[in-house]
This record gives structure tokens, sequence and C-alpha cells, in this order.
């Protein structure tokens, strides 16, 4: 007899704090742990709604920065704290450090940098260097920029219309980065074409890559497989991938599928 | 090493193990990655004639004993899949599981499926317990139904051709004489059972979206076992035995009841997709060290006759 998997078990917390991060995204602290890694994520479910993946911003305590950009969120963005959270997981194989690394790059693009967060810390407890590029499209959409640098993170910003920082893509940033020298692997959780272009990019300079992905998921449990990347699960052999294994898979930067299973250009 | 070559009407298999319909079956690369993962045939998820989205997630939830789901039958639709699953080229032969809502549809798209160069069998499924207007939620479930279904069905192709059929229904027996009657070739005995319902005491609520789902895992084995058993003692066509098969122990009993092959799903979620290619291996094992050459060797013996093969 094979007995449950605590990780498929469904918890439920109460909202400890919320704080409001910009015009659409909250930042939802629980009032409890979870045994996690950083880029694992959880399944969170609203009763007689639906059910989604989070990726976990920070494990002791739970949390969770949560865009609003659909009927799922915005119901998670009128909940008020105390209020109940119930969520199964952690999922996934969460990013990987080999222990020899002296100096990292992060990129997140978007809604990305929040598991680059909990990465960071990770990092930082390991004593090896991040440095973060955060990409967004303008200043307004510029996520956790005060939490890295509150760790001591040195953070380079980009956004589209130069409104803050940088202008242009994050990957603009990050290969001005690597051109700079010593970083010993790159890690990644963003828009797909961004990750495909630094999982291309390092590929080049021979240097270790790890992109996260996102698909649309059903089971999460790596058996219904409608949130794969060509044969991979993202949710049960992901969601990091080597970007060279990425790169084998003819949907990355490609193509994702909707909740049928038909295949959309991403 | 045993021979696991195992056939099923003109269909032949390096091994018994099938993946199960709605197991990954979404894209054929997973499909493929399946195959070369050891399995002796995969199945697509199953597929009706236009595009479905299912029911909203949850859509599976665990429990002590396995899983309960209620994924509801999405899927892009026959035309999308019939582009999909054309480049599948693996070694493992590739059955296109479909489903529809009445005889006639089930012959159109049967028709399509078989257009299929990839496709070396087809699966009908008259047994879904969470999908209305599918299944045994629209009655597919009696000896009539069964008959007029597979006609249908069988009417539209030559290749070999599975009824997969509900572990929760008394008269299985019947149905699968009827199955059997109309041209089925074989018996995929069987899908998930139930339904079921979870509920989540924090939260006081059913934790599937569509509130019940088919149970599938450890917890279905001694049903599926028993309905094996029971369609092998009503049909001359070979049983393919699945419900809660995690190992080669598993697969072995099955066979021993009746399976000539044995249909693997939840198993994936346990040991991912290699899991058929361990099984194989697992039985492969046993039957060395019981000095068996084959499992046609071991096929029935649960039986009090001898076994037929």
């Amino acid at each position: 007899m094979i007995n449950m998997d605590e990780k498929n078990a469904y918890k439920t917390f109460r909202i400890a704090s919320i704080r409001p991060d910009n015009y659409r995204v909250k930042t939802f602290t629980l009032d409890g742990a979870l045994e996690a890694k950083p880029g694992q994520f959880c399944m969170v479910w609203i009763p007689r709604l639906n059910e989604k993946p989070f990726s976990i911003m920070n494990a002791d305590p739970l949390t969770f920065n949560i865009a609003a950009v659909g009927e799922f969120s915005n119901k998670l963005h009128e909940l008020a704290v105390g209020d109940k959270i119930t969520l199964r997981g952690p999922y996934g194989n969460g990013f990987a450090l080999t222990g020899k690394e002296k100096k990292v790059l992060l990129v997140g693009g978007g809604y990305g940098v929040a598991p680059l967060y909990f990465f960071a810390k990770k990092c930082l407890a390991q004593k090896i260097e991040p440095v973060m590029v955060i990409g967004a499209r303008n200043e307004q959409d510029v996520l956790l920029e005060k939490d890295f640098t509150e760790e001591g993170v040195r953070v380079v910003v980009t956004t589209d219309d130069g409104s803050k920082g940088i202008k242009g893509f994050a990957t603009v940033a990050a290969q001005a980065e690597l051109d700079a020298g010593g970083v010993d692997a790159v890690f990644a959780c963003g828009p797909e074409k961004m990750m495909a272009a630094l999982a291309r990019l390092c590929k080049d300079k021979n240097i270790p890559c790890q992109v996260s992905l996102e698909r649309y998921m059903g089971c999460g449990m790596g058996i219904c497989g409608k949130c794969v990347c060509g044969g991979q699960r993202v949710c049960a052999d992901g969601p990091i991938f080597p970007g060279e294994e990425a790169l084998k898979e003819n949907d990355f930067g490609q193509k994702s599928r909707d909740a049928s299973g038909a295949t959309k250009t991403l | 090493m045993a021979d696991l070559t195992t056939k099923i009407a003109s269909l032949t298999l390096r091994n018994p193990t099938i993946l199960a319909s709605g197991i990954t079956g979404v894209s054929c690369d997973s499909l493929k990655r399946t195959s070369e993962g050891g399995a002796g045939a995969v199945t697509s998820k199953s597929v009706t004639m236009e595009a479905r989205k299912g029911h909203n997630n949850p859509i599976m939830v665990a429990f002590e004993g396995g899983f309960l789901n209620a994924v509801g039958y999405s899927n892009p639709g026959i035309d999308h899949a019939l582009q999909e699953f054309s480049a599948y080229d693996g070694e493992a032969p590739f059955i296109f599981s479909i489903v529809a809502k009445d005889a006639e549809e089930f012959g159109e798209i049967a028709r399509k499926a078989d257009s299929l160069q990839a496709c070396a069998a087809i699966e009908i499924v008259l047994s879904c317990p969470h999908t209305p207007g599918y299944g045994t939620m629209a009655g597919q479930g009696t000896p009539q139904a069964t008959q007029d279904i597979t006609r249908a069905v069988r009417q539209q192709t030559k290749k070999p051709l599975s009824v997969k059929l509900s572990p929760s229904i008394q008269a299985l027996g019947d149905i699968a004489k009827a199955a059997e009657s109309a041209g089925a070739n074989a018996i995929n005995m069987g899908n998930t059972a139930g339904p079921g319902m979870v509920i989540d005491i924090e939260r006081g609520q059913p934790v599937l979206a569509f509130k019940v789902g088919g149970i599938s895992g450890p917890a279905l084995k001694p049903l599926a076992v028993r309905c094996v058993y029971d369609v092998f003692e009503s049909v001359k066509i070979p049983v393919i035995g699945t419900g809660g098969i995690s190992n080669g122990k598993d697969a072995l009993e099955m066979m021993m009841a009746g399976a000539t092959a044995v249909g693997v799903g939840t198993a994936v979620h346990y040991r991912g997709p290699q899991a058929l290619g361990e099984i194989a291996r697992e039985i492969d094992a046993w039957l060395d060290a019981h000095g068996h050459a084959s499992p046609g060797e071991i096929i029935g013996i649960a039986h009090e006759n001898e076994p037929r093969k």
C-alpha cells in the first residue's frame, strides 16, 4: 500500500499580512511555514471556483506574490487578513546549485521575480553572490526591488519604455553582466521568449543556465499532461529545466497549451 | 529472459504494458517519451468530436488509497488530435482513444481516427464516471448501448478495437459479451471506479470542482482484478486489465486473473513516464525466477478450469 504523499494533502493557512506592491500585485504572507525549495510552487485552491499554481516567494512564513490578472487571482485579491488560504504542495523540482558557484546571475521578467527572491536568499545563506536583473514593462511594474536590495543584493533594473533603469529587455542587461565576466550560472524566470533568448546566450557562452517554465496546469501531479512542454511535464519534471534541455523541446519559447490541450503560439 | 511479446488481435506489443488513456497523452512528444521509457503500447487522451475545456480545477485529488479524478474530457477535438499525433513514430504502437455522445458520433470519430497512419488500434470508452453526456452518465454502460456503439465503430475501421468498460457496473459479463458480439477485439477492464467524493474538512467542501470523480490507484486494484476475472470467464477475446497497477507484482496478479496485457495510469505519478518499462522488467524478472518462458504460462491461472491459452 502506498501512503498518501504529504505534498498532495490540502493544508489550510490564514493570511497574516497583505502588502500591496503596485497597482495589481500584492504580497500575501500566511500564518505558517512549508518545507520548500526556491523554484517550487503550490496549487492554491478556492473552493467552488478553481485551483491555480503559484510559485513560492518565501517558505517560512509561507509567502506568495500575486498579480491580479484574471478571475482567480482577482478573487485572491479580495481576501483580507485572517481569511483562509488552502493549498497543496510544494510541487516541482526547484532551482539547483552545484555548490561550486561563487557568483550567480538571476534574471526575472515581469511576475517572474518572486521565486528568484526566495532563491537569492538561499544563495546568500550559502555565501554565493547573487546579482538580480529585474525586467519590467515600465517603472510601475518593477517588482520587489526593495526586497532584494534590503537583503544586500545588487539589482539591475530594465524597463521596456526606459521609465526606470536601462531601456530594453532584461536580456540586454543580462548580456552585459555576462560579458563583464565572473558569472558561474544563470537562473531565470519570466516570459518564455526571454528565457529562450537567455538559454541560447548561455549556451553560446558555455555558462550553465536554469529556466523556470510556466504552463496551464491541471493536476499538478504529473498525470493529466496538460502542462507538457514537448515531452516534459512542467509540473513534475520541472518547472525548472536546464537551458540546454529546454532548448531540445520544440515547444520551448514557441508553443503553450490551453485547458483543452490545444496548442497556441506564445 | 522471458519472451514478453504480447499479441492483441493483429497488434504486437514488445511487452504487456499499455499507457492508459488520460495519462499525459495530450502531446505527441509525451507519448514518444513514454514509448522510449519502455511501454508496450501508448494510448492517447480520449478525444471527442469538438474541443472541450473539461472541468475546472481541482480535477484530481489524492487520498490514502490513490486518487480521484474528474477531468471532464478536456481535449482539443479530433481534428486537432489528428494533427498532434500524425508525427507519432514511437516503437510502442499508438492506440487512439475516442469518446462520443452516441453511436453515430462514435462512428464518425472512429472514421477520422482510422485515417491516421500512426493509429495502430482504436479504443472506445463507454465508462467515464464524471462527464455529463458521455460514458456511464449517458447510459453507455448497458449491453444494448455497448453493442450499438461497438457495431457503429466496427463499421468504420478494420484496425484492432478495444472497448473500455466500467468496474462499477454489475452486469459486466453481458456488456463484455455485447462488445465481443459486435466485433470488439479486446475488452479494456477498465475505467476508474465510483464515482467517489473527497471533502476537505477545513473548508467543508468537496475538493473536486465536479464534486465527484473516478477512483484510481492502489484502492482500485482488488476491484479491477475481480472485474478482469469475471470478464475473462465471459468472453474469448483478450482482456486488458487496468486499475491500480503500480509494479510488476500487481501486473502479474492481473494477468493471473486473465489479463493478456495491463493498462498503467496512476503509477506514472509514483514512478514517472518510465514506469511502464520498469514494470515490464519486473514482470520479466518474476517470470524468470519462477521458470516461466512467457506471460502466456500464467494468464488466467487463477481460474478453476485450465487456462484457455
